[in-house]
């Protein structure tokens, strides 16, 4: 709040709050400098950079699909779409998490967007975890409100004449961000519906409970 | 260009104890580089303002802002603005070089902020424990933290006000992003007032000593905005985890590695949302209060933002 800008930008890239379908929209990807080392940030469509995200979903699959060593692939679901993570041996910590969690259950998710060119020539868009942990339906109704919160904040900015990364946004993407803001507010009522199914919002967090019949080692 | 005439106003004002200007020819010079050599206005006023610095042979900080801003010490987060301080003597330090006159901590209710004062100044000299009223004292930035220069033009007023010093505390709000390397069950120097972080069984001031066990956490939360970097104490870690410091030696023992009390943490924090309230300390804001954000969510607020773009 009170520390400026410029001390920020050289410690640490925030983590972005961003929905499943907003998410995997995203293709392009730019640097800021040409430095080899420089942070690759994924253009959001709705107009903002990221090298780094946050977001809070229910693991629903999860498996090894590494050929000599060890590579997660896990789907992890918010109310708007999928995001797929891929760990392996160089992220150890997330890749033991994704070994030892049993779908379903809720995991908070901080890594890096990463993108792949598939045969056909799309562009891909996963995250590769630099941690992943078993968090609460409380703790994911919370990363919705905010998500939501932040992708309407952008959607407001968006037709501003300094927001460069709209304009970015804009040539890339197209103009068009109303899809966005439906999603938002889609998610925002998905909560509301639970609150009168479960009468609280963590009504239901023994959906994140293990398998009795699957003994933890 | 009425927003010319300000600055030139302004800058008349500055040099009316030095120099015998108008404020017409220093709208004129402005006018000058401003349209003829398309400068933006803030290069063009300080370059005009250096003109006049070296007409009258004196130093940038010998001229006053004209109207410098009251502020609180916590409140300051930009480099070389004038401001007003109403402030009490903290502490004083023992100066590093002979062009030093003082320097010490000055405090105010919001928190605390270095000072300097340099002998050039030729300033009265502030005692520990009084209080006073500073004008015209300029912020200075060095890697994000802030203090404030004071310069032959302040003034200093002692006062009959105690002031009660704050502590520059602040509460920030996030999801727990990360805990960085250093948190867990960590080892501190013996040495009498000296409390360094041992790496590998050494202290980097003392070598290789016989450390004490002490558990911390540093932490990152972010808002999806903005990143703050977060210390919890042993205190804090023990109550925001639930691991007590007897406990972490034991299970590092079992494990036959430290590291395991670091991973343990993580699993209980990573992910969830806090707040955290503390005095700051450089980047670090440190967590003397805090709690985990569990609340019901409301959607209801950011519903109707949403509907209303």
């Amino acid at each position: 709040m009170s520390q400026s800008d410029s001390s920020q930008s050289i410690s640490r890239e925030v983590s972005r709050r961003v929905f499943a379908d907003e998410f995997n929209t995203a293709s392009y990807t730019f640097k800021e400098s040409d430095d080899e080392r420089a942070p690759v940030y994924l253009l959001l469509p709705t107009g903002e950079q990221a090298n780094r995200v946050f977001f809070v979903g229910t693991l629903t699959e999860k498996e090894d699909v590494g050929e000599d060593s060890e590579w997660w692939r896990g789907r992890i679901v918010d109310p708007t779409g999928t995001f797929f993570v891929y760990a392996g041996q160089y992220q150890p910590e997330a890749a033991s998490a994704l070994r030892e969690l049993e779908p379903p259950a809720y995991v908070a998710v901080v890594g890096k967007p990463r993108t792949y060119e598939t045969d056909e020539g799309e562009i891909n868009v996963s995250i590769r975890p630099e941690s992943i942990t078993e968090v609460s339906a409380a703790t994911r109704d919370q990363w919705v409100v905010e998500t939501a919160e932040r992708t309407i904040d952008r959607i407001s900015r968006f037709d501003d004449e300094a927001n460069e990364y709209a304009r970015m946004a804009k040539e890339q993407y197209g103009d068009d961000v109303s899809a966005y803001k439906q999603t938002a507010i889609t998610a925002l009522e998905s909560l509301e519906s639970t609150d009168e199914l479960g009468g609280s919002t963590d009504g239901d967090t023994e959906v994140a409970e293990p398998v009795d019949t699957n003994p933890q080692p | 260009m009425t927003d010319l005439r300000t600055h030139a106003a302004e800058i008349t004002a500055q040099f009316s104890d030095h120099l015998d200007i108008t404020e017409d020819e220093v709208e004129t010079k402005l006018q000058q580089l401003v349209s003829e050599y398309k400068v933006p206005v803030d290069e063009a006023r300080r370059s005009v303002t250096n003109s006049y610095l070296s007409d009258a042979g004196i130093e940038r900080d010998e001229i006053s802002r004209g109207g410098s801003e009251r502020v609180q010490v916590n409140d300051i987060d930009a480099d070389e603005q004038w401001v007003d301080l109403t402030v009490k003597l903290v502490d004083l330090w023992e100066p590093r070089s002979d062009s030093i006159s003082q320097v010490g901590l000055l405090g105010d209710e919001s928190g605390t902020i270095k000072f300097v004062s340099f002998a050039t100044s030729e300033l009265d000299e502030l005692e520990e424990g009084s209080n006073y009223e500073l004008s015209n004292v300029v912020t200075d930035e060095y890697q994000g933290r802030y203090s404030v220069k004071l310069n032959r033009t302040t003034t200093i007023t002692e006062i009959d006000k105690e002031i009660e010093v704050g502590d520059n505390a602040e509460t920030i709000k996030g999801a727990l992003v990360d805990v960085q390397s250093g948190s867990g069950l960590i080892k501190r120097c013996p040495e009498e007032g000296c409390t360094r972080v041992l790496q590998n069984g050494r202290c980097a001031e003392h070598g290789e000593v016989d450390g004490e066990f002490d558990l911390r956490i540093k932490a990152v939360i972010d808002d999806g905005a903005d990143v703050h970097d977060v210390i919890f104490n042993r205190e804090a870690t023990e109550a925001l985890t639930g691991i007590e410091l007897e406990e972490a030696k034991q299970l590092a023992m079992d494990a036959l590695d430290t590291t395991v009390v670091a991973d343990e943490i993580r699993t209980d924090i990573l992910g969830r949302y806090y707040s955290v309230t503390g005095p700051t300390l450089g980047r670090y804001v440190l967590a003397n209060e805090f709690s985990e954000l569990t609340g019901p969510a409301d959607p209801e607020a950011v519903l109707i933002k949403a509907r209303s773009i």
